[in-house]
């Protein structure tokens, strides 16, 4: 019977101490631009576990959608590497044509769209076939890198045209091109498609586009106590699956913008490290990761309590940030 | 009054006659204080001008390195939020030294050291007075604080108190000390200015030491040697529920050598005041 009470009171324990730690650990990539490296962090420790050495200047990274495999843009060696999770050794190299930036894989996990920063195009890779399906031809210098979640449209942000490109994935076709604030770094849909938000780094301005009329339907400035206007650079953007916040990353203003994604008004402003670019959420939402490019580290910020909880030093120029789904 | 007396009470205090004694100066502390609304309403102003003026211009200036306990970027609000607590105590550390010098001048003095307790227990319980005062002025500030953005963990508040319990005693053991040294009021303006200035700005209380050692070394050495500095990392530490085991053994040092000062000091017989012509002599 003590034996029984003892496992009783056990068991109590454990739940207590599982209830009180995050309900899972994920496994956070980032890339670093300058030290030609990946830093691998736990997202329940918050501490560095490993560090992948990858090609030059890596940018934009992301996970297969089944997770096993790592895709990181390796903009100075004009391809895509293909790392494995499990082993951590490159598996391959896609033809990503020259400078690929950032990327973005269609809903079902593949074909992946590249945007090829100095040839003005957006190239279209069949991940299982290691092909080039088409190149489309877009605006000066695209960059962010957008898809709709039934698929269907695909939109590039081009930095020096200023705009955003709607192209239909079936056709790879431009259907319609929005004119937003100068130089449009990242474009984002909302989890229900009704709404796209792309960020203007130049213009200091976040544009949110009704994707059916592409129409702009409101356009969110901010304004940051003791910042000069010119050091709001906005973005990284990350909308949460309910589509009722907006996390926007504001470069060298060193501040994260919370939005209420439904009013577009601004909540609140966290201080985070220096020029923070890319944004990343966990899977269930709790913890927000911040690449800050010139202060060499990754800020942690608690979702719920929107407070900014570490800063975990990573390589040099940290850019892009992708999480693992389990 | 004969010092002998003062120094071995009669067997017949018990712990009881001793709490009736330290509530009766505790209790007298706090009626000066809450008659004194506009002391209370100043103690709050200063710090708040500093955290809302002074902080706001430099909004941007931190954020630039991360130095424990924090673990990530602070606006300046937060970082200077342990110093303004500082401040609190140290001012009201000085001002209930300057009552001291008031009660010396107005004879209450002769009242409070006639008692047949020991000295060295009615100043450390004039000491626990001044620093009840400063727990309300601090708490307070914190309370008001909390509306702009600075928000410790909960934690912090609770193990906020120690920490100021020890830095309180170490302020106002300082002022009592000082204020031994004076012999009339109007001299008391020149010693806070003396003191009170040199003691916050040359601290951490404002800019972190790694930063003032990039402008002057010197300067940096001042800082580290300054128990005022410890003070206010011993309260930063604490905030953030963590506990700065060095600022602890210096700031309960220093208190332990300010307050046998002050104990001597105002020995009637041996220490300063005698020198001066005993309690209530200058007036």
């Amino acid at each position: 019977m003590f034996t029984e009470f003892r496992m009783y009171l056990w068991a109590i324990a454990m739940s207590f101490a599982f209830a009180a730690g995050p309900a899972h650990a994920y496994t956070v990539y980032v890339s670093n631009e300058k030290d030609n490296t990946v830093s691998i962090i736990d997202s329940e420790t918050l501490e560095v576990t490993g560090t992948l050495d990858v090609g030059q200047r890596p940018r934009g990274i992301t996970l297969t959608h089944d997770g096993k495999q790592l895709l990181v843009c390796a903009s100075d060696d004009d391809t895509v590497e293909v790392y494995d999770v499990a082993t951590r050794q490159l598996v391959k190299n896609l033809p990503s044509g020259p400078d690929p930036e950032l990327f973005i894989l269609h809903p079902s996990g593949n074909p992946l769209y590249i945007a090829n920063e100095d040839d003005n195009l957006v190239t279209v890779i069949d991940l299982e076939k290691n092909k080039v399906l088409a190149e489309i031809p877009v605006g000066v210098e695209p960059e962010g890198m957008g898809i709709s979640p039934d698929g269907a449209i695909l939109v590039n942000t081009s930095e020096t045209t200023n705009m955003a490109h709607f192209i239909d994935t079936t056709t790879y076709e431009i259907i319609d091109n929005v004119l937003v604030d100068s130089r449009p770094r990242f474009a984002e849909f909302s989890n229900d498609g009704t709404a796209l938000w792309v960020t203007s780094e130049i213009g200091g301005t976040v544009s949110v586009i009704d994707p059916s009329s592409r129409k702009i339907v409101a356009k969110i400035e901010f304004e940051i106590p003791g910042v000069r206007a010119e050091a709001i650079q906005p973005v990284g953007v990350r909308l949460t699956r309910d589509g009722k916040r907006a996390f926007v990353a504001l470069g060298p203003a060193n501040r994260v913008a919370v939005i209420d994604a439904k009013t577009f008004e601004v909540e609140k402003y966290l201080l985070v490290g220096q020029r923070v670019w890319q944004l990343a959420l966990t899977p269930d939402e709790k913890l927000l990761f911040t690449t800050n490019g010139a202060s060499n580290d990754v800020t942690v910020i608690d979702v719920e309590a929107l407070k900014a909880v570490k800063s975990i030093a990573v390589g040099r120029f940290p850019w892009g940030v992708t999480i693992s789904s389990d | 009054m004969n010092s002998d007396t003062a120094a071995a009470p009669p067997k017949r205090f018990g712990a009881i006659h001793y709490m009736r004694c330290m509530s009766g100066i505790v209790w007298r502390e706090g009626l000066r204080f809450l008659h004194q609304r506009e002391r209370f309403v100043a103690a709050l102003v200063r710090p708040l001008v500093w955290l809302f003026i002074f902080a706001a211009g430099f909004r941007s200036v931190l954020g630039v390195s991360i130095i424990p306990p924090y673990e990530t970027y602070v606006l300046y609000e937060v970082y200077i939020t342990p110093g303004l607590i500082a401040m609190i105590q140290l001012f009201n550390g000085m001002q209930s030294s300057l009552s001291m010098v008031y009660d010396r001048e107005l004879g209450n003095m002769r009242t409070l050291l006639v008692s047949p307790f020991p000295r060295w227990f009615l100043l450390v319980s004039k000491l626990l007075a001044g620093v009840a005062v400063s727990l309300l002025q601090v708490y307070v500030f914190l309370a008001i604080a909390w509306a702009w953005e600075v928000e410790p963990p909960l934690i912090g508040y609770a193990a906020l108190l120690p920490a100021l319990v020890l830095s309180g005693l170490m302020l106002g053991a300082l002022g009592m000390a000082l204020s031994s040294m004076i012999k009339q009021l109007e001299n008391f303006a020149g010693v806070m200015n003396f003191v009170i200035f040199p003691v916050f700005f040359a601290s951490s209380a404002l800019y972190p030491l790694w930063r003032i050692a990039e402008a002057s070394p010197l300067l940096h050495r001042i800082c580290t040697l300054n128990p005022f500095t410890y003070a206010v990392e011993l309260i930063r530490f604490a905030l953030h529920g963590q506990v700065n085991w060095t600022a602890a053994a210096v700031v309960a040092g220093c208190m332990l050598v300010f307050l046998a000062g002050a104990i001597f000091a105002y020995n009637p017989s041996k220490g300063l005041i005698a020198k001066r012509g005993g309690p209530g002599g200058a007036g």
